[in-house]
């Protein structure tokens, strides 16, 4: 039993193809925009550039959108990025071992998000104030573990993983590439991608059909988590160097992604590939105003400004649908 | 807690009672220094400004809301005042400054949460990007200072033997405390998260009052950057920031949930005094400032476990 709104949504597979035009639509007016407004922006490094950056943000903001897909919200991937890409970095450090670090990276941002799931599902606490919360304990946790120190300098095979080039194309564009095939797969042709769909739409009528809601919701915090843990890797590997707040100012522009690429909050209803242009439009945006020479301060006005913009838009939709339904 | 009589709620104290209890008995047995009256002070000090966020956090919470952007609005509204009273006015010009600042932005929270109908964690996380890039484009990052004499000189007065900030934070859980027992305000605010409907029935305009929780909220986040400017002689950007998580925190651990309604002023109080012991005990005990955030965290799921140990969530 899938309730009305999810049915539309996947069934309606059209209707996402013309979704997604629209947005893709608004990318290309942008870079219009852009090329038309500053000549550097044209230029191959540029662009390379933007694509990289929108690739870290989409692998943050990808194990959000299932997060989000599902009915929950995770705030704590920014905090999430920043210990496990500190951890990756001291673990590469004093081992001298890429694949030692790269697991601990990746084994940290999992383990945060396994707890975040048991916080939602065994303690029932709202996804909000659960993962709010695990943002300040691993933001604490982090700025104790690195004692204000600062770690760079990595071996130049770990570096390839964020600033190198295959076929002319960085890294991270093909590591995105990979999540939203893989993840992609899994929300939109498997059992556990329906159901995360049903639980987001109705999460009683989904556990009264019998899905395992509580391990469904646990696992996809869990896969939150890991993402959070790649794109620290990525992240580490493009900076070159481990601070306690390289993961604050991540957390606005993932959630912005998710919101832009039409991911609803009310759960049930959304996308990877909605996330993915949703990474680019935001990058651009923001590159835009690094090219336009604005004040990097002002970032994280207009990117609230976005998610508010995007919100806004996305409830205004969801009723119109359910009013007509 | 369903009950409106306070007395009749303490009967049954939740976990926050004996958490604090525990830790007044640990903290004085590990240091001798901490049940001394200078320290004591010292708590009730640094949970002043704490408190002014966390009253009217405990209405927004009981509305099934949230606002995250507390702490940036602090910031920002502690620049705006900063700035006013460095360009030579007078201190209550500033102080309204402040207080509009604040205003300004918890009313369109409010907006965004009632009439848009956006989920609170995110209208208030954007607001909360929206102050913060204000307040740091407008400092470029840097502290305001030069204030002048005024602020520090009140901030630094006793009232009655009592610091200035605590006599301003008692006198607001006073306030907030008559407000929602004792006014039909705070009735449709335990009405407004426990039965909505039967309000609107009652031709009462419930969206406004919904978005008069979300303004006062942003309005004491104004009235606190009166205290955090007075304690650092300087209007910090950022310094606030993450200040609405131990707001959350002691709504929380005060036995206030986030459905139907279900609040507690007082133990609100008790929550935001348990996390300034906490901090002030751990300060004695040496442990570093980044691990206290951290313990917070832990000291909510505590004080959950044991309310859904006892029965109670």
């Amino acid at each position: 039993v899938i309730a009305p709104a999810t049915t539309a949504a996947r069934s309606g597979i059209s209707a996402d193809v013309e979704a997604l035009g629209y947005r893709v639509a608004g990318v290309l007016l942008l870079s219009i925009v852009l090329a038309v407004s500053s000549d550097a922006f044209l230029t191959a490094s540029n662009v390379l550039n933007v694509l990289r950056q929108a690739s870290l943000t989409f692998l943050i903001a990808s194990g959000v959108t299932l997060v989000i897909i599902a009915g929950g919200i995770d705030l704590s991937i920014g905090a999430n990025v920043g210990l496990s890409a500190c951890i990756a970095a001291t673990v590469i450090k004093s081992s001298g071992s890429i694949v030692l670090g790269v697991a601990a990276g990746l084994a940290c941002g999992t383990a945060i998000g396994f707890l975040n799931g048991l916080m939602v599902t065994l303690l029932r606490l709202p996804p909000f104030i659960a993962t709010y919360g695990m943002l300040w304990v691993v933001h604490g946790i982090t700025f104790w573990y690195m004692a204000g120190e600062t770690i760079y300098g990595f071996p130049p095979g770990f570096r390839t993983l964020g600033s190198g080039y295959v076929l002319g194309i960085p890294v991270p564009v093909y590591l995105m590439v990979l999540a939203l095939a893989a993840l992609g797969v899994l929300i939109r042709y498997t059992t556990y991608g329906y159901e995360l769909y049903a639980i987001g739409a109705n999460g009683e009528a989904a556990r009264l059909s019998g899905i395992p809601v509580s391990g469904r919701r646990n696992l996809v915090y869990t896969i939150s988590g890991a993402m959070a843990g790649l794109a620290a890797i990525v992240y580490l590997a493009r900076l070159n160097s481990a601070e306690a707040d390289i993961g604050e100012p991540l957390l606005l522009p993932a959630i912005a992604a998710v919101l832009v690429g039409g991911t609803s909050l009310l759960g049930g209803v959304g996308t990877l590939s909605g996330t993915m242009v949703g990474a680019v439009t935001l990058t651009l945006v923001l590159n835009g105003m690094n090219l336009l020479n604005i004040n990097a301060n002002w970032q994280p006005l207009v990117t609230g400004v976005v998610i508010l913009l995007a919100a806004w838009i996305d409830i205004v939709t969801r009723r119109r649908v359910e009013s007509k339904a | 807690l369903i009950t409106r009589k306070p007395l009749a709620a303490a009967a049954a104290l939740p976990g926050v009672g004996y958490l604090l209890a525990a830790q007044l008995i640990l903290f004085s047995i590990f240091d001798p220094t901490f049940a001394s009256v200078p320290n004591l002070l010292n708590i009730g000090l640094q949970s002043s400004t704490l408190l002014l966020l966390a009253l009217p956090m405990t209405l927004i919470v009981m509305s099934e809301g949230l606002d995250l952007s507390m702490g940036a609005v602090l910031g920002l509204a502690g620049v705006v005042l900063a700035m006013v009273l460095v360009r030579g006015s007078a201190l209550p010009i500033a102080l309204l400054a402040a207080l509009a600042t604040g205003q300004v932005f918890g009313l369109v929270n409010g907006l965004l949460v009632v009439f848009l109908g956006i989920p609170p964690f995110v209208a208030t996380l954007g607001m909360m990007g929206v102050a913060r890039g204000i307040a740091l484009a407008v400092t470029g990052g840097q502290s305001v200072v030069g204030i002048g004499e005024a602020l520090p000189a009140m901030y630094a007065s006793s009232w009655v033997g009592l610091p200035f900030s605590v006599v301003v934070a008692a006198c607001a859980y006073l306030l907030f405390h008559w407000v929602l027992y004792y006014t039909r305000f705070g009735t449709y605010v335990f009405a407004i998260g426990g039965n909505r409907e039967s309000l609107t029935l009652a031709a009462v305009s419930t969206n406004t009052y919904h978005v008069a929780i979300y303004a006062l909220g942003g309005l004491m986040a104004g009235f606190a950057a009166l205290l955090l400017t007075g304690r650092m002689n300087a209007g910090h950007p950022i310094a606030s920031i993450g200040m609405e998580f131990d707001a959350v925190a002691a709504v929380v651990v005060g036995g206030t949930s986030f459905e139907r309604g279900n609040g507690w002023l007082p133990g609100t109080l008790l929550g935001v005094l348990t996390i300034g012991v906490l901090k002030n005990g751990l300060n004695v005990l040496a442990v570093p400032s980044s691990l206290q955030v951290a313990s917070i965290g832990l000291l909510v799921i505590v004080a959950l476990l044991i309310d859904s140990l006892r029965g109670r969530t």
